[in-house]
């Protein structure tokens, strides 16, 4: 396992662990561009143009770029955060090059008309989807309502609205403004030939010229809140909180993530062992999510309507304890063991390694193997996962409900002060 | 791709099949017990969930939390199901822990606890998992046309339904693991980095002295085609089609897996490309092959909205109905391609093989190599797939639609 890295003229930097023993390659572009990127009269552009990507450049038709993809035996995709799009694909080794030149090519769309109307119908689907699946609504909502002014704020998808009124014009100009070298990192993971792989990178990407792409990376304020949001179809009651927590930058977010194996992970946790194992919801759990300048740390439930308000309280009460009393040094065995073995799991695929090895690099510019991965959590001591309960308390923050119930009362602790959203 | 497969049948009829995976870190397994949903008694819907969900809860020497935890401390992901045949019970750890993952394993499938007082809750996690299935028309409406497609007790849901579930006492819990949860019908899939013969002699040890056999199962057949509707206050219309297919056990189902592979594999296939790319008409629509031990379908499936929902169905009938005049030799290239890198890629997973190491012998008796899957797949050709095609043409379509309108059906649906 050799990591690999390079810089191109005009800044594009090309990152890659080489593994001469895999089967497999695994190639990214890792863009810098995500919704926290856009402003209001552009909400969503940047998911759209990440599907308006595989509808044609000016050398191939839409049909070619899936033709093409296909040619080559890839199992590709693309997605978009609030922080980055990746293009993305896993193929055998000996087409490595033939696919950084399509998925470089598709990172400057044509962006015809007629594709781009096509286009919109297909993203109001999408919306329309995850409207008729009322969890997925809730986290964008529960998101506007913590981060409030802050850029994190914005939904990926965008609404039907802004979609709709997006214009063509709009998307170019966030392309030319995005899409520069130095806000691209080409990776790769698995058996990579590393100097063919800067040859076709500089002969694919090297004539893009260079733009300066700014990000704002404000202070926010969380502001603590407890939310009813009305969705009389749903069946289920769904709950998301946003509490502060780590965010990218800091060595304090793998206490984070423990914290929240040990708080929060599907199986073994607290919150199963409270709500799961016992059948008091459908779903329960806790995730620590990083951003650049900021992180969260977001709780999510699912149940009966009328269960709703003694399960918000038992997370409540959950979470008070942990900050009371911290967590013990077997929990925290037992959280480094399940860490342990999803990253050197995930690591065994070029498809697992290429998200950490770019992820790395775009966020932080380092490079961390998975034997660097598993030291640093081994190292982690209580007294800094007890810390981050004191100074990121779980019990702040926003909390918000979606579903039938308009009646839910916030739990003691939570000051309620707006009932309704 | 030189695999060896490696397998052994014991006294009592459990079933091991193995391969090594030297390069890798991991090992995988996947038990398949003959402890699917088609048992499940007819007025006792969700029993064989039921019982996957009492297992875990307490085993041999330790209590559910005991249980959980060892787990946990050995980094096993475990994952457990239910399909119409079998209860599924898998897991992957480091090969380092892979023994002592399998002997807590060997506990859950001979000596679970099944808790009395466990039951209320787990049929409270059964009701959920009833009523989340409402938020998600995507699955409501695959568990419709699967219902209607496959002949009862074949293609019920696994989760059940809710009288079922209130119904359930301790006894049918209790009573279904003793009848079912036998070594005879029982298939371990090993995969990953392991010795074979400490495994075999570990699996002997363990497993042994667990005796038995279940009856057997009731004949496989799918049911004459059908339309129908079920109102959901919904955005988006769900749209459900299936037609008969051939069983994976059937000499010519890679004909048929290639066929629905030009449909439906990879963007440039045809639904993809005709129904999304060329149409915009939805944003996911997908055909895939499944397959009982004796009769098998192909299930396809997209989401729209509402008012363009007739457009969809129409358009995706014919596509169904055009792929029976045939496939084109430059849709299968790319087919291949595609196979070629997804079966090497399977190398890279030992829990994708261990699964699939049993679920070949469920259904031929046998584990194929990824290399004997290779050479088949480069004996597909055009006039093998066209020849399927003109034998066996996508037809006698079961439709399920699900969202605030009726569509109505194209000609040729009943």
């Amino acid at each position: 396992m050799e990591f690999r890295n390079r810089t191109l003229d005009n800044g594009l930097e090309v990152v890659a662990e080489v593994n001469p023993e895999a089967y497999s390659t695994a190639l990214g572009f890792f863009v810098r561009a995500g919704s926290r990127d856009e402003t209001a009269d552009v909400a969503g552009v940047s998911h759209f143009l990440e599907h308006m990507a595989f509808k044609g450049t000016e050398s191939r038709s839409a049909d070619d770029v899936n033709r093409e993809f296909d040619e080559l035996g890839a199992h590709y995709n693309a997605c978009t955060s609030e922080e980055h799009t990746i293009f993305y694909a896993a193929v055998l080794p000996e087409y490595q090059d033939a696919t950084v030149a399509l998925l470089a090519d598709i990172l400057r769309p044509a962006l015809r008309e007629e594709d781009f109307e096509t286009e919109k119908k297909v993203i109001v689907e999408e919306i329309c989807m995850y409207e008729d699946m009322p969890p997925f609504g809730a986290d964008d909502k529960c998101r506007a309502a913590f981060f409030g002014a802050h850029p994190l704020s914005h939904s990926v998808l965008g609404t039907v609205e802004s979609i709709e009124r997006l214009s063509l014009a709009a998307m170019r100009d966030y392309v030319r403004r995005r899409y520069g070298p130095a806000n691209v990192v080409l990776a790769a993971a698995g058996r990579i030939d590393f100097d063919a792989l800067v040859n076709v990178a500089d002969r694919t990407c090297g004539m893009w010229p260079s733009v300066v792409a700014e990000r704002l990376v404000p202070e926010f304020e969380p502001i603590d809140q407890f939310l009813v949001v009305e969705k009389h179809s749903a069946i289920q009651q769904y709950a998301v909180g946003l509490a502060p927590g780590p965010s990218a930058e800091s060595p304090r977010r793998h206490a984070a993530k423990l914290l929240a194996t040990i708080l929060g992970d599907e199986l073994g946790s607290r919150l199963y062992w409270e709500l799961v194992e016992p059948g008091l919801v459908e779903h329960a759990g806790l995730n620590h999510c990083e951003y650049e300048g900021a992180g969260v740390m977001m709780t999510y439930l699912g149940c009966s309507p009328e269960t709703i308000d003694d399960n918000l309280r038992r997370v409540r009460d959950l979470y008070a304890r942990a900050e009371r009393e911290g967590v013990d040094e077997d929990e925290l065995r037992q959280a480094k063991n399940k860490v342990r073995s999803r990253l050197v799991l995930s690591g065994e695929r070029p498809r697992g390694r290429l998200f950490m090895v770019g992820g790395d690099w775009i966020v932080r510019r380092e490079y961390q193997s998975v034997a660097d991965e598993l030291a640093t959590l081994e190292a982690v001591s209580l007294d800094e996962v007890n810390s981050l309960l004191r100074e990121f308390p779980l019990t702040r923050g926003t909390m918000m409900t979606i579903g039938p119930r308009t009646d839910v009362r916030p739990p003691n602790s939570l000051v309620g002060q707006a009932p309704r959203a | 791709m030189n695999a060896t497969i490696l397998s052994h049948v014991f006294a009592n009829g459990l079933v091991l099949v193995a391969e090594p995976m030297p390069s890798l870190q991991s090992a995988a397994f996947t038990f398949l017990v003959p402890a699917g949903c088609a048992h499940d008694p007819a007025d006792r819907g969700g029993l064989a969930s039921f019982v996957m969900e009492m297992v875990p809860r307490g085993a041999g020497q330790r209590d559910n939390r005991r249980l959980v935890l060892d787990l946990d401390h050995l980094g096993v992901e475990r994952n457990e199901s239910v399909s119409d045949a079998h209860g599924c019970l898998s897991g992957v750890t480091l090969c380092e822990n892979f023994f002592a993952a399998l002997e807590i394993y060997a506990d859950l499938l001979q000596r679970p606890h099944l808790p009395e007082e466990h039951l209320e809750m787990v049929r409270q996690i059964m009701l959920q998992d009833i009523q989340a299935t409402e938020d998600e028309p995507a699955q409501k409406l695959a568990i419709e046309l699967r219902r209607r497609y496959y002949r009862a007790p074949w293609g019920r849901p696994s989760q059940g339904d809710r009288e079922g579930v209130e119904s359930t006492a301790i006894g049918d819990v209790r009573r279904f693991v003793a009848e079912r949860f036998r070594p005879e019908g029982t298939i371990l899939g090993v995969a990953g980095r392991f010795d074979w013969e400490r495994l075999k002699q570990e699996v002997d040890r363990l497993f042994s002295r667990w005796q038995g056999s279940p009856a057997a199962p009731a004949d496989q057949a799918a049911n004459r085609p059908t339309a129908g509707h079920v109102d959901h206050e919904s955005q988006q219309t769900q749209i459900g089609v299936a037609y008969p297919s051939v069983p994976y056990r059937d000499d010519r189902y890679f004909e048929a897996w290639g066929a629905v592979g030009v449909l439906s594999g990879g963007m440039s296939a045809r639904l993809f490309t005709e129904v999304r790319e060329r149409r915009g008409l939805c944003y996911s629509i997908h055909a895939t092959c499944h397959s009982l031990r004796d009769c098998g379908g192909v299930f396809c499936q997209a989401g729209t909205s509402a008012d363009r929902a007739q457009q969809t169905l129409d358009v995706t009938i014919g596509e169904l109905v055009r792929l029976g005049q045939g496939v084109e030799r430059h849709e299968l290239d790319r087919l291949k391609a595609r196979i070629k890198s997804a079966l090497i890629m399977q190398q890279e997973s030992s829990s994708a093989r261990s699964s699939s190491l049993a679920r070949d012998w469920y259904h031929l008796g046998r584990a194929r190599t990824l290399d004997e899957v290779g050479r088949r797949i480069d004996r597909l050709t055009r006039e093998s797939i066209n020849a399927y095609l003109a034998e066996c043409p996508p037809r006698d379509f079961t439709v399920v639609t699900l969202g605030p309108k009726q569509l109505e059906m194209p000609d040729g649906v009943s």
